[in-house]
C-alpha cells in the first residue's frame, strides 16, 4: 500500500466494511457482530499507522492523498490530509468504534446488521469530515453524519426516540444549511478574486482572509459568513443556548449512540470552530471572541448547574457535556498556545471520559432498565468492580490530577488566564460544581444504605464490558500521567494555526 | 537513596494496586498486612536512608528531574522531586507516623471482612503515596497533584462505611469543601505562571525574593489565592466545616489524615512559599488573622462537645490555627515545629481515643464513659502525655512549639511588623485565650473519659479491655515523642545558644533572604531585639500559668465528688450561650439556609424555567410550532380547485393593472 493512500483507506475503510456486512445473511447476527468488531479493529490498526507515519515537526497537512477532481467544473475535488489536531481526533474515533460495538453486543438485538452498517457509515463520515481538505467534501461528510445518526437514535432508541431523532436532525440541519450558504458565498468570492472555481481549503482560506470586514455586522461579509459557519458548529458543540437537542438525543439514543455522539460528533463542532472559523476568518474571529468567551463561561456554569438537579443519570451526563465543552470553547476563544492545546486535548479527554460514563450508565440500564438515580443506592456492595470503574471515570471527569481531565482543564485555564483572567476565574468555579454533581450522583447511586430490593441480584461487570471500557481507562491514565505523548504531535499544528 | 527518590512514593503506590487486587481475590488479612504495612515500612526506611544521604552532602536543595509532565506554550510542568530541609522535616514525620498508624490499624480494623480490610489498606497506601507527592513535588502544580490526591483518599476513607448515609455525605462534603479551596489554589498557580513564567519552587521563589518591591502586588494576590487552598485543606474559617464531619471515618484515618499529616499541608504550603507571603504583607496578615481567630473559635466549640472525636476534631482545627498564626507572623520554622509536635501528640490523642472507642464497643459519647483509667492504663498514661503536650505544659512537646508561636506573635506586635503591630497584639491575646480553653477542654475530656465511675451499660462494662499490642505499641512510641519531641526546638532564651534550637537552625535555608533593599520604614521581619529576655520569660510564665489554670478549672468542673455540677449550673444560667456553643454556632445550618438551599433553587429554576420552558419550549419547539402553523394556514390557499386559482390570477392581473396605471 502506498503511503498516500493511507488516509483514503482509513476514511473509506469502514464504509467498505459496511458493504461487506450486507453480504452476511440477516439472521446470522453473531457473525455480523464479530465481523463488525473485526472491521473496527482493523480500522483501529490502520489508524495507528497514521501515528507511526506522522511527522510531529511538520505544521501543515501531511500524508495528503492525491487531489482527484470530482466536479471539475466547480473546482471540487477529493482531497484528504491530516495534521496533529485531526490526528488525535481520528484516533479517538477509531478507538471508540470497537468500544461502541462491544457496548452494543446485547443491548442492540433488532436489525443488528443495519445498526452496524449505520455505525460504520457514520465512522467514514466523521473521519472524512476531520480529514477533508476540500470544503465542499467536508460539507458532504458533515451532512453524511446526520443520516446514520438519525437512524441510530430513531430506530434503536428509547420510548421518545422519534421526537429526539427529528429534533436532532432538524436542529442540526438548520445550522448546516446556513453553513452551505456560507461555503457557496466564500467560493463565489474566491472565484471573483481569482477567476478560478475552487473549494480547496487552501484557496478558501485565502478568500476568507480577504473577505471585507465592513462597519457593522450586517454590512460585513466576513462576519456574516463567519456567523453562518459558527451557527452550524455552535449547534453541534452544543454551545449555550443551542444545547437543548443534546439531552433529548442522549437520553433516547442507545448506549452506543450516546458514546459516539458525545465522543466524536460533538467534537466536530469544536473542531469546526478551530479549523474553519478561527483560520478562515481571523478578523471576524477576533470580533466574536468576547461573545464566544461569554457563551463558553455560561455553558460551563449553566451546564453544571442544570446537571446538578437531573434525576436521570444519562441526562446528567448529557448536561455535563455542555459544561465540559464549554471548557473546550473557552480554550479556543482564549487563543493562547497553551489554552488551544489544552482545548484539543480536552476534546479527546471528553470523548474518553464521557464515552466511558455513557458506557457504564448503559451497563446499569441493561440490567435494571432504569437510569433514574432514585432507583439505586448502596449498590457498591453488590457490584464492587463496576463501582471502582465508575469511580475512576468520575474522577477523570471531575479533573483529578493524574488522570486525563486535569491536564486539559489545567492548560485551558492557565492559558486563558494569560489573556482573560476574569473568564478563567469564572470558569474555574465550574470545577467546584463539576465535583458536586458527579459526587452527589455517585453517593446516591453507589453509597448510602441499600435502598431497593430489585438491586440485590445486580450482576457485576462481565468480561465483555471490562474489555469495552478498558481501552478508555488505559488512555484516561496515560494522558493523565504522560500527556506529552499527545501534546507534542499537535504542537506544531496549533502553533501554525494560531499564526492566522 | 538520594538520586532515586521516586522509589519512595512508588512503594505505597504499589501497595495500593496490590491491595486492590488482594481485595478482589478476597485474600487473607495477613497477606494484606504484609503488602500494606510492608510497603509503607520500606518507604519509611528509604526515606530515612535518603535523609542520611542528604545530610552527608553539601547541597542545600536537591532537585531530581524525571520527565516533562505537561508542556504547552508558556506552561511547563516537570515531574521532579525536591529535597531540602523543609522536605526532610515533613517526610521524616509523615512516613514514620504514617507507618505507626498503619501498624495500629491492624488491631483497630481486625473486625472488618477480608475485602473491606484490603480496601482500607489500599486507600491508606494511596494516601501515603499522595502525601509523599505533595511533599516531594518541586513545583506548585506537582504539589497540587498530591494535594488533590490526599483529598481523594480523605473522601474515600471518610466514606469508608459507605452504606451509612452520614459517612457517605461527610466524605462528599469534605471533597467539595476542599474543592472550593483548590480552585483558589489553582488560580494562584495560574497567576504564578503568568507573572513568573514558572511555578517551580527553585525558579519563582528566588525570582520573587530578588525583587520584592516589583512583585509585591502580585505576591499579595498569589499569596491570598494559594491561601484559599490552605483554608480548605487545613480546615480554617470559613471552610473548616468538613473536618468535624470527617470524624465519620475510622479512627486511624482521623489520626493519620485529619490530624497528623494531610490537614497540615496548608501550613507546609505557606511555609514553602514563604517568600511570596513575606513580600506581600497583606497576605501574611490575612494568614495570621485567619489562624488566630480560628484557633480561638474552634477551641470554644471544643468545650461543649460530647463526642470524644468531635472534641479532638475542633482541637485540630484550633491547633492548625496556631500554626497559621505562627506562619502569619513570619515565624515559619515555629509553624513547622508545631506541625511536627502536633503530629505526635494529636495522632496519639486520636489513636488513644480509638483505643477507648474500641473498648467501649464503638461508643464515642463521653457522657457514657468514665473510669477507664483502671482498665486501660497504657492508653491512659500515653493519652495523658499527649494531653499535657497539647495543653502546653513544660517540658512536653507542645509547650515549646506553642510557646514559640505565641512569643513570636507578641514579638511581631512589639516590632510593629509591616505596620500592623496592634493587630498582632490582639492576635497574641486570642492565642493566649485559646491556650486556656485548650487546656480546659482537653482535661474535661480526660476527666470525663478516664476518671470517675463508668457510666455506660453493664454489657458495655463487661466488654471493656485494654487494646492489643499492635495498638498500644504505637501509643507508647508516640507517647515518648510527645514528651521529648519538643527538645528539637529549645528556645535560645533557655540555653543562651541559638544553635540549640535545632529545628529553627535546620530550617534556616528555607527562608530565602529578600534582596533589592526592602525599602520603607516598616519592619518586614520580626526584630530579634524587640522583646527583651525579661519580657520573654514573663510571656513564657503567662502561657504556662494560663494552661495550668485551664486545667484547674476543668478539674473543678469535671473531677471528684461534685463532677458535672458546675457545668450544669452554667448551662442553666446561660442557656442561650450554652446552646449556641453546643450547636457549633449553627454554622452548618446557616450554610445550608444561606448557600446550599438558595443555590439549589436557582439550579432547579435554570432547568425547569430557563431550559425547559424558555429555550426548549418557546424558542426551539416554538419555532417548530410556528413553522407548522404557517403551513397550516397557507394550506387553505392550496385548495386544488382550478376556479380558485383562476380567480387569483385574475385578481392579480387586475391589481397589476391598477398599480401600473
Amino acid at each position: 500500500m502506498h503511503i498516500e493512500h493511507l488516509l483514503t483507506f482509513v476514511t473509506l475503510g469502514p464504509a467498505a466494511g459496511a458493504l461487506i456486512l450486507t453480504l452476511i445473511p440477516g439472521r446470522l447476527e453473531r457473525i455480523q457482530r464479530w465481523a463488525a468488531l473485526l472491521i473496527s479493529l482493523v480500522e483501529f490498526a490502520l489508524s495507528t499507522l497514521l501515528w507511526v507515519n506522522f511527522n510531529p515537526d511538520v505544521a501543515g497537512f501531511q500524508l495528503q492523498t492525491a487531489k482527484i477532481p470530482w466536479i471539475p467544473q466547480l473546482g471540487i475535488s477529493y482531497h484528504l490530509g491530516i495534521d496533529g489536531i485531526s490526528l488525535l481526533l481520528v484516533l479517538l474515533t477509531t478507538l471508540l468504534i470497537p468500544v461502541v460495538i462491544l457496548a452494543s453486543w446485547h443491548s442492540i438485538s433488532e436489525h443488528v446488521k443495519a445498526f452496524h452498517m449505520s455505525l460504520l457509515m457514520l465512522t467514514t463520515a466523521m473521519i472524512g469530515a476531520f480529514l477533508a481538505l476540500d470544503v465542499f467534501l467536508f460539507y458532504i461528510f458533515w451532512e453524511l453524519m446526520l443520516i446514520p445518526m438519525y437512524f441510530i437514535i430513531g430506530v434503536w432508541g428509547g420510548p421518545r426516540r422519534i421526537y429526539a431523532a427529528v429534533k436532532f436532525f432538524i436542529y442540526t440541519m438548520v445550522g448546516s444549511v446556513l453553513m452551505l450558504v456560507g461555503i457557496l458565498y466564500l467560493a463565489w468570492f474566491s472565484h471573483a478574486q481569482s477567476h478560478v472555481w475552487s473549494f480547496a481549503y487552501s484557496d478558501l482560506l485565502r478568500a476568507g482572509h480577504q473577505l471585507p470586514m465592513g462597519h457593522s455586522f450586517f454590512s460585513s461579509p466576513q462576519m456574516l459568513v463567519f456567523a453562518a459557519f459558527a451557527l452550524a458548529f455552535a449547534i453541534k458543540v452544543p454551545m449555550f443556548p443551542f444545547h437543548t437537542w443534546l439531552p433529548d438525543a442522549h437520553t433516547e439514543a442507545p448506549t452506543g449512540g450516546s458514546i459516539i455522539l458525545a465522543g466524536v460528533l460533538l467534537k466536530l463542532g469544536t473542531y469546526g470552530f478551530l479549523r474553519y472559523n478561527r483560520v478562515l476568518f481571523p478578523a471576524a474571529w477576533h470580533a466574536f471572541v468576547p461573545l464566544i468567551l461569554t457563551l463558553a463561561v455560561i455553558g460551563i456554569l449553566y451546564g453544571a448547574w442544570v446537571a446538578l438537579v437531573q434525576p436521570d443519570m444519562k441526562r446528567l451526563v448529557a448536561y455535563s457535556s455542555v459544561s465540559h465543552l464549554g471548557f473546550v470553547m473557552l480554550g479556543l476563544a482564549a487563543g493562547t498556545i497553551a489554552s488551544t492545546q489544552g482545548a484539543v486535548l480536552q476534546m479527546v479527554n471528553h470523548g474518553l471520559s464521557t464515552g466511558a460514563l455513557f458506557l457504564l450508565v448503559g451497563v446499569l440500564y441493561e440490567r435494571r432498565h432504569t437510569r433514574m438515580i432514585a432507583d439505586f443506592g448502596g449498590i457498591a456492595k453488590v457490584v464492587p468492580v463496576y463501582t471502582g470503574l465508575f469511580l475512576l471515570v468520575t474522577l477523570s471527569s471531575i479533573g483529578l490530577p493524574g488522570l486525563n481531565g486535569f491536564v486539559g482543564e489545567f492548560l485551558i485555564l492557565a492559558g486563558t488566564w494569560h489573556r482573560y483572567p476574569v473568564a478563567a476565574i469564572l470558569a474555574a468555579f465550574g470545577l467546584i460544581f463539576g465535583a458536586i454533581y458527579m459526587l452527589w450522583m455517585v453517593q446516591r447511586v453507589f453509597w448510602n444504605p441499600f435502598a431497593h430490593k430489585e438491586n440485590v441480584s445486580l450482576k457485576d461487570v462481565n468480561l465483555r464490558e471490562v474489555l469495552a471500557v478498558a481501552p478508555l481507562i488505559i488512555f484516561i491514565v496515560w494522558i493523565g500521567v504522560h500527556p506529552t505523548t499527545f501534546l507534542s504531535p499537535m504542537e506544531a499544528a496549533v502553533r501554525s494555526l494560531l499564526m492566522h | 537513596m538520594l538520586g532515586s527518590l521516586w522509589i519512595i512514593p512508588l512503594l505505597p503506590l504499589t501497595g495500593f494496586v496490590l491491595n486492590l487486587l488482594l481485595g478482589w481475590l478476597k485474600a487473607r488479612k495477613s497477606v494484606v498486612n504484609v503488602v500494606g504495612i510492608g510497603s509503607v515500612g520500606l518507604a519509611t526506611i528509604a526515606t530515612y536512608w535518603a535523609i542520611i544521604d542528604y545530610l552527608g552532602q553539601p547541597a542545600k536543595v536537591v532537585v531530581e528531574h524525571y520527565f516533562t509532565w505537561i508542556s504547552a506554550g508558556k506552561i511547563t510542568v516537570n515531574a521532579a522531586f525536591q529535597f531540602d530541609p523543609l522536605t526532610v522535616v515533613m517526610v521524616a514525620f509523615v512516613t514514620f507516623v504514617g507507618f505507626l498508624i498503619h501498624v495500629y490499624s491492624i488491631g483497630y480494623m481486625h473486625g472488618e471482612s477480608d475485602t473491606s480490610y484490603a480496601r482500607f489498606f489500599a486507600y491508606l497506601n494511596l494516601f501515603m503515596f499522595s502525601m509523599l507527592i505533595l511533599v516531594f513535588g518541586s513545583s506548585l502544580p506537582l504539589m497540587f497533584v498530591g494535594w488533590e490526591g490526599v483529598g481523594l483518599c480523605s473522601y474515600l476513607l471518610i466514606g469508608f462505611y459507605f452504606d451509612d448515609e452520614y459517612c457517605a455525605a461527610s466524605g462528599k462534603k469534605a471533597f467539595i469543601a476542599n474543592r472550593v479551596g483548590d480552585v483558589g489554589f489553582l488560580l494562584g498557580i495560574f497567576a504564578t505562571f503568568a507573572i513568573f513564567g514558572s511555578a517551580d519552587f527553585t525558579t519563582f521563589l528566588p525570582a520573587a525574593a530578588a525583587h520584592p518591591q516589583q512583585y509585591a502586588g502580585w505576591a499579595t494576590a498569589i499569596g491570598l489565592l494559594l491561601f484559599v487552598g490552605a483554608v480548605g485543606k487545613s480546615a480554617q474559617i470559613p471552610l473548616y466545616v468538613w473536618l468535624p464531619d470527617a470524624m465519620a471515618g475510622p479512627t486511624p484515618v482521623s489520626a493519620l489524615i485529619h490530624a497528623a499529616t494531610m490537614v497540615t499541608a496548608g501550613v507546609y504550603m505557606v511555609v514553602r512559599c514563604n517568600v511570596i507571603y513575606r513580600i506581600g504583607p497583606a497576605a501574611l496578615l490575612v494568614v495570621a488573622i485567619v489562624g488566630g481567630i480560628t484557633a480561638l473559635y474552634a477551641a470554644t466549640i471544643g468545650m461543649a462537645q460530647n463526642d470524644i472525636k468531635k472534641v479532638l476534631a475542633y482541637s485540630t482545627i484550633s491547633q492548625l490555627g496556631y500554626m497559621f498564626l505562627g506562619a502569619g507572623v513570619g515565624a515559619f520554622s515555629a509553624a513547622i515545629f508545631h506541625v511536627v509536635t502536633h503530629a505526635f501528640f494529636k495522632a496519639l490523642l486520636f489513636l488513644g481515643a480509638g483505643s477507648v472507642i474500641h473498648a467501649c464497643s464503638g461508643n464515642q459519647d463521653m457522657r457514657t464513659m468514665g473510669g477507664l483509667k483502671k482498665i486501660m492504663p497504657t492508653t491512659y498514661w500515653t493519652f495523658m502525655a499527649a494531653t499535657l503536650a497539647i495543653s502546653g505544659i513544660f517540658p512536653f512537646a507542645g509547650f515549646f512549639s506553642k510557646d514559640e508561636i505565641l512569643g513570636k506573635t507578641f514579638a511581631a506586635g512589639a516590632s510593629n511588623l509591616n505596620g500592623f503591630g496592634w493587630v498582632y497584639y490582639i492576635l497574641w491575646f486570642l492565642g493566649i485565650a485559646a491556650a486556656f480553653i485548650t487546656a480546659f477542654y482537653m482535661f474535661r475530656l480526660v476527666y470525663m473519659t478516664f476518671h470517675g465511675e463508668f457510666r455506660g451499660t453493664e454489657e458495655e462494662k463487661h466488654h471493656l479491655h485494654e487494646s492489643p499490642w499492635t495498638m498500644t505499641l504505637p501509643l507508647q512510641v508516640l507517647g515518648v515523642l510527645s514528651i521529648v519531641g519538643g527538645l528539637i526546638g529549645i528556645p535560645k532564651l533557655m540555653t543562651g545558644h541559638a544553635s540549640w534550637n535545632l529545628i529553627e537552625h535546620f530550617l534556616d535555608p528555607v527562608v530565602i533572604p529578600l534582596g533589592g533593599g526592602h525599602a520603607g520604614e516598616m519592619a518586614a521581619e520580626i526584630s530579634h531585639h524587640a522583646v527583651s529576655p525579661g519580657v520573654e520569660w514573663l510571656l513564657l510564665l503567662i502561657s504556662l500559668s494560663i494552661a495550668i489554670s485551664g486545667i484547674l478549672v476543668a478539674r473543678s468542673f469535671y473531677y471528684g465528688e461534685r463532677a458535672f455540677e458546675k457545668p450544669r449550673q452554667f448551662a442553666e444560667r446561660y442557656p442561650l450561650l450554652y446552646k449556641l456553643v453546643l450547636n457549633k454556632y449553627y454554622v452548618d445550618e446557616i450554610y445550608g439556609a444561606v448557600v446550599i438551599q438558595p443555590l439549589y433553587r436557582i439550579f432547579r429554576f435554570c432547568w425547569k424555567a430557563i431550559d425547559a420552558v424558555i429555550i426548549d419550549g418557546i424558542l426551539v419547539n416554538g419555532s417548530a410550532f410556528m413553522t407548522e402553523l404557517t403551513g397550516d394556514i397557507l394550506r387553505f390557499l392550496q385548495t386544488g380547485n382550478v376556479r380558485n386559482y383562476a380567480l387569483s390570477v385574475a385578481m392579480g392581473v387586475l391589481l397589476l393593472i391598477v398599480i401600473l396605471w
